[in-house]
């Protein structure tokens, strides 16, 4: 059989791509493709990592980030939480190994996800200095702290510890990251403070203090003091996955029967259904799901998707809710007008998602500018690839003109306003890794639309009422300003008195104030 | 003279008396004023005059479209009363604009923006007045010049126009209270060009013609339409008009003989039913082999000439409907100076002289 010669002599020239290569040629796909934005990434990255960890064990997170400046290019950044802390055995490998992690293919709305996004930052660190990070972390006021200096052994994907010591530390519990690297600290959009702001705006519960490497120090205190619901984790919705996941949970399931995995394993499967599912894919719903072949495997999953299942629970979700929108936006940005929507959870493809959007309008804001988008999603600001993001399409794609803004075809629009859209979800469907817009589900376009338009029009009515206001104003302070102009005419015309006529004149004005008023809005 | 003055003045007073009235009354004061568009303009066939209709329009100070315009006429009103009717003086039209012009304290807004404001409110108080803009002593500019046998008294002074130099007689704007002493003369040429003017001046066509030549430069002053009113009826002198061949030239005799629309409220006082049109008429143009001269119609020449030719004062008269017509195929104009092509004095030897001897006009 030549093919299995062939394939053979080609098994000699395979082997295995070591991570610290596939991350060379891949840090774009990752964020770190220049040292501006390795600094942002990895800032947020333990960011990230710090409020999940406090939401999970439901403390009101205290968040200390410190840039520091070594050199022109070179910084440590560090962060510290008052989390629960990482047991000692996991602290090597939470930072010392890629795609390792607790919420990998977990179904529930945290801000990280693969594992992925620490460890990267450990080996772009290690590729840019060749020094190794800093870890401490503390799990009870009863236990002593952990010390650790780590790298990654790029070559085996494994954690290797320099340095180990116990410590004390002034804290019952947390966590605190050193990382050295090769970086760019830069104002703007897409910095470092701006993603510090926003996320003190969508995570309104939590402190953070930001030391800048200027030694500038700026305190964002957190405006409620109740946590955000906590997200619950859901199994997948079989509209959800993919073959590949679908195998993989065949092989790694606890269930003993194909029909007892189809319940137990995914959400809105009850026996009915999952028998429509077998019968349909011909398999035997007693048959063991881990000895499935990859054909049945393929029939079970097109008849998965073939067989109507009610939408996953939506009850999952932790939205940031109105009231705090608004708080938010408020102790960050002066304006005149706030208004937030919270819409109610609708599904894509199985994942159950929210949007919320919030709208600020006047106050210190630019007048004639293009107005700014806050785009966030999972609580977490995403600051580039704007023109790449759903969120953009669907605000572009918004008409803003009978809401008072400026627009001009499908543009940003124009005016003293910030727009902010949130989308939460078990799933975000980011289109890359570094999580830098989210991907283009027509569903999804809508629903933000959905969201825009409501703020757009209490937007609409507040500009409308304060314009007419402003208006009727001016109508009654010119006839004001008019009135002793025309009775000195009119003194210089007749000699009847000044003060007789402009007093005659006042009382009418009185008198017909609520007459005027109206005809000016007819005339117009 | 001097009791004229005091019912002018009383005219004024009683127009700011009313107002203030209304006021004390609680009402919102208003002023009513006929409609000077030519939505208003009615031709009335009898006395071949453009005249205002009866649309009345309501101008009230309580009005955000109307108070500036309102605060305007009474505030010009009073500048005339107390400037210059108390003080015996005249001034121009530009002076009675900065004479109002001024910022309203408190606000960004001008009592008047340009001049057109007060030309506006000194039109509006000729029509309350029914006195004309010149008794209320305000003058336009001087405008066009005179000469011919003709004796004339003007502010205690007497002047011959026959004996005035190159530059002749300029015509003021109030040619009211001019006395005409000894006039000598058969028929006026009025003309709408200076330089036309100046060539039948040099060759003393006046003083071979027995006859009085007037100019303006374009548009026909206040003055000048005044003053032939004047000779036309105090001293029975027929008058032609000699203009360019174009749409514009034609709506310079439609002026003069039937009034128009901006000063349709004056229209006694200003038109001349009687004058007649010498040239340069179409068939001058074959006549006189000027064809060579053609100046192409602009779009806006067409527009014009349309306009014209529908109008209800033109639109039954059958020989300028002809000439409508054939400046219409011509689709080009000509200049009055073209004449001068057959020799310079051509127009004041041959020209003007064959036609008026042939009765050569429009009527």
């Amino acid at each position: 059989m030549p093919e299995k010669i062939k394939a053979e002599e080609l098994a000699k020239k395979q082997r295995q791509v070591s991570v610290s290569e596939f991350f060379v040629r891949n840090r774009h796909l990752l964020g770190f493709d220049n040292p501006v934005r390795a600094l942002l990434m990895t800032v947020k990255e333990l960011v990230d990592n710090s409020l999940d960890a406090c939401d999970e064990m439901r403390v009101l997170p205290e968040i200390v980030i410190e840039l520091k400046q070594l050199s022109e290019s070179r910084y440590i950044v560090t962060v510290e939480d008052n989390g629960p802390g990482i047991v000692k055995v996991q602290i090597p490998n939470v930072f010392g190994k890629l795609l390792y992690g607790s919420k990998f293919a977990k179904l529930s709305q945290t801000r990280g996800k693969q594992g992925l996004g620490v460890s990267v930052s450990v080996l772009y660190s290690q590729l840019t200095t060749g020094k190794a990070i800093k870890v401490i972390s503390k799990i009870s006021s009863k236990k002593p702290a952990h010390y650790y200096e780590l790298k990654i052994n790029t070559q085996k994907n494994e954690p290797e510890i320099l340095k180990e010591k116990e410590m004390d530390w002034k804290k019952d519990h947390g966590t605190k990251v050193e990382i050295e690297l090769e970086a760019k600290y830069q104002k703007g959009r897409q910095s470092v403070d701006e993603y510090v702001k926003q996320t003190a705006i969508v995570n309104p519960h939590v402190n953070i203090t930001y030391i800048t490497p200027t030694k500038e120090k700026i305190f964002y205190k957190r405006v409620v003091e109740e946590l955000p619901r906590e997200p619950r984790e859901i199994k997948p919705h079989p509209y959800g996955i993919e073959l590949g996941t679908l195998m993989q949970m065949l092989i790694s399931t606890t269930a003993n029967t194909l029909t007892g995995f189809l319940q137990n394993d995914f959400s809105r499967i009850g026996s009915t259904t999952a028998k429509e599912m077998y019968n349909l894919a011909s398999l035997n719903g007693k048959s063991n799901p881990r000895k499935l072949d990859a054909t049945s495997a393929e029939k079970l999953f097109n008849a998965m998707q073939k067989v109507k299942v009610i939408a996953p629970p939506t009850d999952c979700l932790s939205p940031i809710g109105e009231t705090l929108l608004i708080k938010g936006l408020k102790n960050e940005i002066k304006a005149d007008f706030y208004a937030a929507t919270s819409r109610s959870p609708t599904v894509y493809r199985g994942f159950p998602y929210i949007i919320e959007a919030a709208v600020a309008y006047g106050g210190e804001l630019g007048k004639e500018e293009t107005t700014r988008l806050l785009r966030l999603a999972n609580r977490v600001p995403l600051l580039y690839q704007q023109g790449a993001c759903a969120i953009t399409e669907a605000t572009t794609d918004t008409n803003w003109k009978p809401y008072g803004l400026q627009q001009s075809g499908s543009n940003m629009p124009i005016g003293p306003a910030i727009i902010l859209l949130h989308i939460a979800s078990v799933w975000v469907p980011f289109t890359n890794e570094a999580k830098d817009a989210v991907a283009h589900y027509p569903e999804i376009i809508k629903e933000i639309k959905l969201a825009l338009q409501d703020v757009g029009r209490q937007l609409g009515s507040y500009i409308r009422k304060t314009v007419k206001v402003k208006e009727q104003q001016e109508r009654v302070g010119l006839f004001e300003k008019y009135i002793p102009e025309l009775s000195s005419s009119l003194y210089n015309l007749t000699g009847v008195n000044k003060g007789k006529i402009e007093a005659s004149l006042q009382k009418i004005l009185k008198k017909s104030l609520k007459n005027l008023l109206e005809n000016g809005e007819k005339a117009k | 003279m001097v009791k004229k003055q005091n019912k002018i003045k009383e005219e004024l007073k009683g127009f700011g008396i009313d107002i203030v009235k209304q006021a004390e009354k609680g009402k919102n004061p208003t002023i009513t004023l006929p409609v000077r568009a030519l939505s208003n303009i009615i031709y009335d066939r009898k006395t071949r005059t453009l005249v205002l209709g009866k649309k009345m329009a309501e101008r009230s100070f309580f009005n955000v479209a109307h108070a500036k315009k309102f605060l305007q006429t009474v505030e010009v009103a009073s500048i005339i009363k107390r400037e210059l009717l108390e003080s015996g003086k005249h001034s121009s039209l530009r002076d009675v604009f900065y004479m109002a012009k001024r910022t309203i304290p408190g606000t960004t807004v001008n009592l008047v923006d340009d001049q057109t404001d007060s030309d506006k409110a000194i039109e509006d108080l000729e029509v309350v007045t029914t006195f004309s803009r010149e008794q209320l002593h305000v003058n336009a500019n001087k405008n066009g010049s005179i000469a011919g046998k003709v004796v004339i008294e003007d502010s205690g002074d007497t002047i011959d126009w026959s004996k005035l130099g190159s530059g002749g007689w300029s015509i003021p704007s109030n040619v009211e209270n001019i006395k005409f002493k000894k006039v000598n003369a058969k028929y006026i040429i009025y003309m709408e060009k200076a330089a036309v003017w100046e060539r039948l001046h040099e060759d003393k066509f006046w003083n071979k013609n027995n006859c009085i030549i007037i100019s303006s430069q374009g548009q026909t002053t206040r003055g000048i339409r005044r003053l032939l009113q004047r000779l036309y009826e105090e001293h029975k002198l027929p008058i032609y008009v000699l203009v360019d061949n174009d749409p514009w030239g034609f709506y310079i005799y439609s002026v003069i003989k039937y009034g128009s629309i901006a000063l349709a409220h004056a229209a006694e006082r200003l038109t001349i039913p009687g004058v007649k049109f010498i040239g340069i008429s179409c068939d001058d143009i074959t006549k006189y082999d000027l064809k060579k001269h053609f100046i192409r119609f602009t779009d806006q020449d067409k527009a014009r000439l349309k306009q014209i030719a529908e109008y209800d004062w033109f639109k039954d008269n059958k020989e300028w409907q002809r000439q409508f017509e054939m400046m219409k195929k011509n689709d080009a104009k000509v200049e009055i100076q073209s004449l001068s092509s057959r020799g310079i004095s051509f127009i004041s030897e041959k020209y003007l002289p064959e036609k008026i001897k042939n009765k050569e006009f429009l009527d």
